[in-house]
């Protein structure tokens, strides 16, 4: 129903990271938008999210949607990676009970989910724990 | 953002709902429905309807049914009027209110019905969970897996590493919402319950059991608006209930790209526009109803509404300050956890609760006393807000 193109458009954002930084005020969107909700600035310049972050906040999923169903429990939060600049991810390779508020991680590459049984596959980023 | 001086009065003259919610099995959305609008019209002994108002959030995926303005006008036997369906996410019934409600003070309609319906229990868990799921962000948060109890435990977590909102703070809120939904017949799930097995029952996204989350459910709402003036002539055998402010406001759906991941911005400016429409002030509210989705959403809207300071929440509600005897009295229906949320519906439920309170015909559950109240319905995990204030004339 739609899934492939609209997993395909996003593959800039999804695959590399690609941000937009207005090139006014500095302010980060991710995914890019057109307009700069704080300065109203229509000119941006794409920028690479970088690949480390700490955890604001996070859940444990214990109850699914269809997709994920087969993979509870997963843990998903909330990752800082710039100041100011957050989004969410699965959390992954880590017992969820170990995962706190300002937890390092890592971004990787990773399978998200796919459309049904025999349906693409889409990839993304998940957030590893930074092994100290 | 100034009010036109020019709009008329309104004032709400007829209220109806099914005679409970929950698993309606042997009613279509369409009967449910019209089940509430006629009980509404009833209420007022009016025979016509000049146009109406409909929240409902998603026909579609819940029904497989769009297009319903027209189906539920037909359905109600009122002809060829205007009816819009309206939809912000569970806030879509406040916000048809609120359509309605602009609708009689613009001077365009004189008898107009704003209701709200959600038929949730004809699909399964799986699908409805997507289907609410559809009120977040799709692309940068719902396709990573996240439901909505897990963007709520996000929020409960930032809370409680923030205040030092504690578990049992949380619990409080659906030990009251239940015993105050044990007094409504209405109610899907009117069984009081204790912290104990809020805490222990099966958890569904850290830290929130399922006794935190509010359930899905088959229900429609109704209630009927008419200029003041009118209202006074013609509906003066009850208590009239005069609408003096409402407000709306939007805020980013992925929750995410808030600054502070506690604080509900258009929970907070969506109370103060209708604050100051009504030129009244918090503290002159007698009778409250919020979106209590999930059991940190009703500490973080009462922070946000300005009921309590930042992070007094969850000590206010611990403290039974909250409760019906208490000094603002919330969720005085059982809210949406004990009541039941058909999403589409409950902000008009919100305005029937308050409405009650005001008439003076809310038995057990009545707030003595009661002049001025206030409705809060959020759509998604805040991205929208709609609040009334209703005073008993």
């Amino acid at each position: 129903m739609g899934i492939t193109a609209r997993n395909w458009r996003e593959y800039p954002q999804r695959y590399r990271l690609e941000a937009a930084k207005c090139s006014q005020c500095g302010k980060v969107f991710f995914p890019p938008r057109l307009i700069c909700n704080q300065c109203k600035s229509r000119k941006f310049e794409t920028i690479k999210l970088p690949g480390e972050g700490t955890v604001k906040t996070f859940t444990v999923i214990r109850v699914a949607p269809t997709n994920f169903i087969d993979e509870v429990p997963y843990a998903i939060g909330i990752i800082e990676l710039l100041e100011g600049f957050s989004t969410m991810m699965q959390i992954a390779d880590c017992d969820p009970e170990k995962i706190s508020i300002g937890m390092k991680v890592k971004l990787e590459f990773r399978k998200i989910q796919s459309d049904g049984e025999a349906g693409v596959i889409m990839y993304g980023y998940k957030a590893v724990p930074v092994s100290e | 953002m100034e009010e036109t001086k020019s709009m008329r009065d309104v004032a709400i003259i007829g209220i109806g709902m099914n005679e409970k919610w929950g698993e309606l099995w042997d009613k279509s959305i369409r009967t449910i429905f019209t089940e509430a609008a006629l009980n509404a019209m009833d209420d007022c002994n009016v025979d016509h309807i000049d146009s109406m108002y409909i929240g409902c959030m998603s026909g579609g995926l819940f029904v497989g049914q769009e297009h319903l303005g027209s189906m539920l006008a037909d359905n109600l036997g009122a002809d060829f009027i205007p009816a819009t369906r309206v939809e912000s996410a569970c806030a879509s019934g406040g916000l048809a209110f609120r359509q309605a409600f602009m609708d009689v003070a613009s001077g365009m309609s004189e008898i107009v019905l704003a209701g709200g319906v959600e038929k949730m229990l004809d699909v399964d868990g799986g699908a409805a969970t997507y289907a609410l799921s559809t009120a977040a962000d799709q692309e940068y948060e719902c396709f990573h897996g996240v439901t909505f109890p897990g963007l709520y435990a996000m929020i409960a977590n930032a809370h409680m590493a923030k205040y030092g909102t504690t578990r049992k703070q949380l619990a409080h809120v659906s030990v009251k919402n239940h015993m105050n939904g044990s007094k409504n017949h209405r109610a899907q799930f009117p069984f009081k319950t204790t912290l104990e097995e809020v805490v222990n029952s099966v958890m569904v996204a850290d830290p929130l059991t399922i006794m935190d989350c509010s359930p899905v459910t088959d229900g429609a709402a109704a209630v009927i608006l008419c200029p003041l003036d009118l209202a006074k002539k013609k509906f003066a055998n009850k208590p009239i209930i005069k609408v003096i402010g409402s407000g709306h406001a939007t805020d980013s759906i992925a929750l995410h790209d808030r600054k502070d991941l506690t604080w509900l911005s258009a929970v907070e400016l969506s109370g103060k526009r209708a604050l100051k429409m009504a030129g009244k002030k918090i503290a002159d509210i007698n009778v409250c109803e919020v979106h209590d989705c999930f059991t940190i959403a009703e500490i973080c809207v009462t922070e946000a509404l300005g009921i309590f300071e930042p992070g007094m929440g969850g000590p206010s509600v611990e403290s039974g300050i909250t409760n019906i005897g208490g000094k603002i009295p919330v969720n005085t229906s059982g809210g949406l956890k004990s009541k039941g949320h058909p999403v589409g519906a409950t902000g008009i439920a919100q305005i029937i609760e308050i409405t009650e309170q005001l008439r003076g015909i809310s038995g057990d559950r009545q707030v003595n006393g009661a002049k001025v109240g206030m409705t809060q319905n959020m759509g998604g995990s805040g991205g929208s807000s709609v609040c009334h204030i209703l005073e008993v004339n």
